[in-house]
């Protein structure tokens, strides 16, 4: 027997959670808030790891950072699974659409040959910076405090991932698995990888969760990505008949602008936090933005020939200013 | 020989699913229980994009199954054709 | 360049360059400082590339599809909400079922999330990894789904007003507590044996099938969705516990006596956690589908054993543990129930009695234990009960110092008698319910010492409220430790019968059902 309540107004006991009427006040809470805040465990907790005995299985000592609250770190995109998910899947349809309007409309024929291998020089080898990317990512969902900081991580090690898929179907449809194979030769080998090679698998040693979430999201991707997506592929090479590879690139460029707020957001909390926090932040943003400037500058070279130095100089430029308006002091 | 099985929601797209499991394995057992629908068959089972195509009438990339399973049992083995479950024993 | 000499390239060659071409061998950082995890367990792996990767999802398909799973899911979600549909379900004890749900699962889940996460990026090959990420992701989707499925009972009904708080602390909560940090605690081979193969392949179908088709049976459409819906992932999941072991095993010969020592172990671990699905199943939903022996039955002893015999070829063997389950099957639900019923006091969810109809039905299930053992005790309960005597225990249980159950499991062959072992490690004694939790102990004596035992904690007067003084005259402990737990006495916990949750429950239905 089916009843019909639709006409039935009854009153709850509670608007939520306890745990989020102490955060927020006895009202209704939102999806974001029951699925996130909170539900890591945070006492008593059982064993310690075999792997890492020095530490509890969920321990704020993995990063010098030090917060009175790790649950501050609120996304300002407000991702959940749900609406993460929805939110890649609608971008997902519209690259798959530019994939095929490219393909359709024969776009990349108005590339000529050595623009074509450019494109392929360029972005090949960073198929595999991306899954160090991925990896990284992924580490600090594991080793980070609160699901608010480890949450996003999960998503953007998923979305590394996605990328360097990306850049895979690009490299197919402008050339053939040759094309990969060429670019993890360069990756390997060719000495303008070497630098951004070393520097990533650096990142992949580095323990400090927090540390690697500023040299991997903030600094490396707040470089790399404006210097190849916005400067190379949507300037240089769509300005030179590129346009089916900016399109097939559209994701990257979009997902980095979103990823921007996201990163801005935590940077901005912890340095708020202290003075000790911002310290630590600007010393490590400096670090890697060295380190991170010089492995590109080869890449650059490849990309932009004369204008390498200028291009990459901008980029940093405006990396630095960033930087500045979030407190840190570079 | 086991049986491997294959339980799915029971939904619309589902019942395309059983139909054609049923047409690709003719000695398969079919369990109806609450909200569910579970396909035993011995050994093996095999799920065709043929058969799908031609039961459903549209293209059909077998991976969407993925939205309505339940539960299996027994070696996953896909690709674009065919979806197979076995036992080596 | 001419467009038409690339190959076709199929479905597998496709996924191994969108994944495990991703990968490559460092050589400006040591592998081992770059894996540091894969080595100290002893297990022995050749070569990575030869996993083979079972489904061969890329991320386009991952997000589109689970972006549909989602979508018909929260559609669920939302109407059942707006509808009420909780006044829809067969009887509101159903209800009591979700408490322990919410109050147990998403935190596994959450864990197996993060633990997932570890492996993810500490597993050395692009294909176990990416499978791993996968799983890490989808095991987040579990736990904050559920909550949200949830969340809309807790409105409107007593106990899980702070679920995650009572899920750190409360007595019954440190068995699946403890069981997944014990899991996340481990190193990464390990985990993967315990939680992809023993509890996702071996032992999840009991969990989800038969008692989600339950709630789908009780009325409860909002938790038939989420399950199934979790449960699709699961296929997943399980499809990489039985590669995983696949591909341990045929590594190296050297690896089968560490995995079946981790099956062994971890079996049994995922049976003790049950006991409370198996209470589940055969008391808390007022319409049953199967009974927990059925489920055991099918589940287990047909398809677990299928498995078990496909890999009888690397030479694993059936866990030894399984004749001792075979012959529990029997009790554990019936032991369970009265435990909880005689601890009502201290629980977040409400207990009754079986009704006739139930106590027949439990009796038909059950054959051989049933009217021999447990039901003159329900029915001794029940003359208690009318004489206004209602069963209590008043003390607190010996806790199992390995799975943390309280020793309520008797005996393999002589069901009147408790089962009871000792051991004694460093000038202490510690107790267990079982040989095979004695065993597990044995074998890790360090780790397990560092238990944190809900009940040792409450003696040792670390499980009172804040601000509490256990040295006044009038302190009451055990009101002190329902504070600590955020227990509300008299809404939360003890009988169904005359609850908050059984009033609000008759008095809203019956305005959806008449003109009152």
């Amino acid at each position: 027997m089916q009843i019909d309540l639709r006409t039935v107004s009854i009153k709850p006991l509670r608007n939520t959670f306890d745990h989020l009427a102490r955060r927020f006040g006895d009202k209704p809470a939102s999806r974001y808030q029951e699925g996130s805040y909170d539900i890591q465990a945070d006492a008593n907790l059982q064993y310690r790891p075999t792997w890492e005995p020095e530490h509890e299985l969920h321990d704020p000592g993995r990063t010098r950072i030090v917060m009175a609250d790790w649950y501050a770190f609120k996304d300002p995109r407000q991702f959940y699974y749900g609406t993460y998910t929805l939110t890649r899947a609608r971008q997902q349809e519209s690259a798959e659409s530019n994939f095929d309007f490219v393909d359709s409309r024969c776009l990349l024929g108005q590339l000529a040959e050595e623009d074509r291998q450019l494109a392929l020089d360029v972005l090949m080898p960073l198929r595999h910076a991306a899954w160090g990317a991925n990896m990284n990512n992924t580490g600090i969902c594991a080793d980070g405090y609160g699901t608010l900081i480890t949450q996003p991580c999960m998503f953007a090690a998923m979305d590394n991932l996605g990328v360097a898929q990306y850049l895979t179907r690009v490299g197919l449809a402008l050339g053939d698995t040759d094309a990969l194979v060429a670019g993890r030769e360069a990756w390997m080998n060719d000495d303008a990888w070497q630098p951004l090679r070393r520097l990533v698998e650096n990142t992949l040693v580095t323990r400090d969760w927090f540390e690697l979430l500023v040299a991997q999201n903030f600094v490396s991707d707040g470089l790399l990505y404006p210097l190849v997506y916005e400067q190379f592929v949507d300037t240089k090479l769509n300005g030179r008949g590129g346009a089916g590879v900016s399109m097939m690139c559209a994701f990257m460029t979009e997902w980095h602008g979103e990823m921007r707020k996201w990163s801005d957001a935590v940077i901005k909390v912890a340095a708020k936090e202290s003075d000790a926090n911002r310290a630590l932040l600007s010393e490590w943003t400096r670090t890697w933005r060295d380190r991170c400037a010089e492995a590109l500058a080869p890449v650059a070279d490849r990309a932009f020939g004369d204008e390498a130095a200028a291009i990459l100089d901008t980029v940093t430029q405006s990396f630095n200013d960033r930087a500045a308006k979030l407190g840190l002091d570079l | 020989m086991s049986d491997v099985f294959i339980a799915l929601q029971t939904n619309e797209e589902s019942r395309y699913i059983v139909e054609a499991l049923l047409q690709d394995n003719p000695n398969a057992v079919v369990d109806e229980q609450p909200a569910m629908v579970k396909i035993n068959v011995p050994g093996s089972l095999v799920l065709k994009r043929e058969t799908m195509e031609e039961v459903t009438g549209r293209a059909y990339d077998l991976q969407e199954m993925q939205i309505h399973l339940i539960t299996l049992s027994g070696h996953v083995d896909e690709d674009e054709d065919e979806f197979r479950l076995a036992w080596n024993d | 360049m001419d467009m038409s000499v690339k190959k076709k390239l199929g479905l597998k060659e496709k996924y191994a360059l969108m994944t495990r071409d991703l990968g490559w061998e460092p050589s400006y950082e040591k592998h081992e400082d770059v894996f540091p995890l894969i080595h100290y367990e002893g297990l022995k792996i050749h070569d990575w590339d030869k996993w083979e990767d079972p489904f061969r999802l890329t991320m386009d398909s991952y997000w589109k599809y689970q972006a549909e799973k989602e979508r018909k899911l929260y559609a669920i979600i939302d109407a059942y909400n707006q509808n009420n549909g909780h006044l829809n379900v067969t009887d509101a004890r159903y209800i009591n079922a979700m408490k322990i749900f919410l109050s147990a699962v998403p935190s596994l889940e959450y864990n197996a999330h993060r633990g997932f996460a570890r492996l993810g990026r500490h597993m050395a090959g692009v294909g176990p990894q990416v499978a791993c990420q996968m799983q890490a992701i989808d095991e987040l989707r579990h736990a904050q789904t559920q909550i949200h499925a949830i969340s809309n009972y807790n409105r409107f009904y007593n106990g899980i007003h702070d679920w995650k708080h009572m899920n750190d602390r409360l007595w019954y909560l440190s068995v699946p507590k403890s069981f997944f940090e014990d899991a996340c605690t481990c190193g990464p081979f390990e985990y993967i044996i315990a939680i992809s193969f023993s509890f996702e392949y071996v032992l999840t179908n009991l969990v989800f099938v038969p008692f989600v088709s339950g709630a789908a049976y009780n009325g409860d459409m909002g938790t038939m969705t989420f399950g199934f819906s979790a449960q699709s992932d699961e296929a997943r999941h399980m499809t990489l516990g039985l590669e995983v072991i696949k591909f341990m095993l045929e590594q190296d010969p050297d690896n089968l006596p560490i995995v079946q020592k981790w099956i062994d172990k971890w079996t049994w671990r995922g049976v003790r956690l049950l006991t409370i699905v198996a209470m589940m199943m055969d008391y808390m939903l007022p319409k049953r589908v199967m009974s927990w022996k059925e489920a055991w039955e099918i589940y287990f002893e047909e398809n677990g054993m299928s498995l078990f015999k496909d890999l009888a070829r690397y030479g694993i063997k059936v866990p030894d543990c399984v004749e001792q389950i075979k012959k529990e099957k029997h009790h554990i639900s019936h032991q369970a129930w009265t435990t909880f019923y005689a601890a009502a006091p201290m629980t977040n969810f409400h207990t009754w009695l079986p009704n006739e109809d139930e106590l027949d039905w439990l009796s038909e299930k059950y054959p051989e234990t049933f009217d021999t053992y447990y039901r003159p005790r329900f029915e001794f309960f029940r003359e208690q009960a009318e004489k206004g005597e209602r069963f209590v225990n008043p003390n607190l249980p010996q806790l199992c110092q390995v799975c943390q159950i309280p020793m309520l499991f008797t005996e393999p062959d002589e069901p009147t008698q408790i089962a009871y072992r000792q051991v004694e490690h460093g000038g202490e004694k510690y107790h267990f319910c079982s040989d095979h939790c004695q065993h597990i102990f044995e074998d890790e004596p360090e780790k397990y010492v560092e238990a944190w035992l809900p009940v040792h904690q409450i003696m040792q007067g670390n499980c009172f409220a804040e601000g509490d003084d256990p040295t006044a005259p009038d302190f009451d402990p055990i009101a002190s430790v329902l504070k600590y737990w955020h227990i509300v006495p008299g809404k939360d916990n003890g009988d169904f019968a005359g609850s908050e949750d059984e009033k609000n429950f008759a008095q809203w239905r019956g305005m959806a059902t008449s003109n009152q």
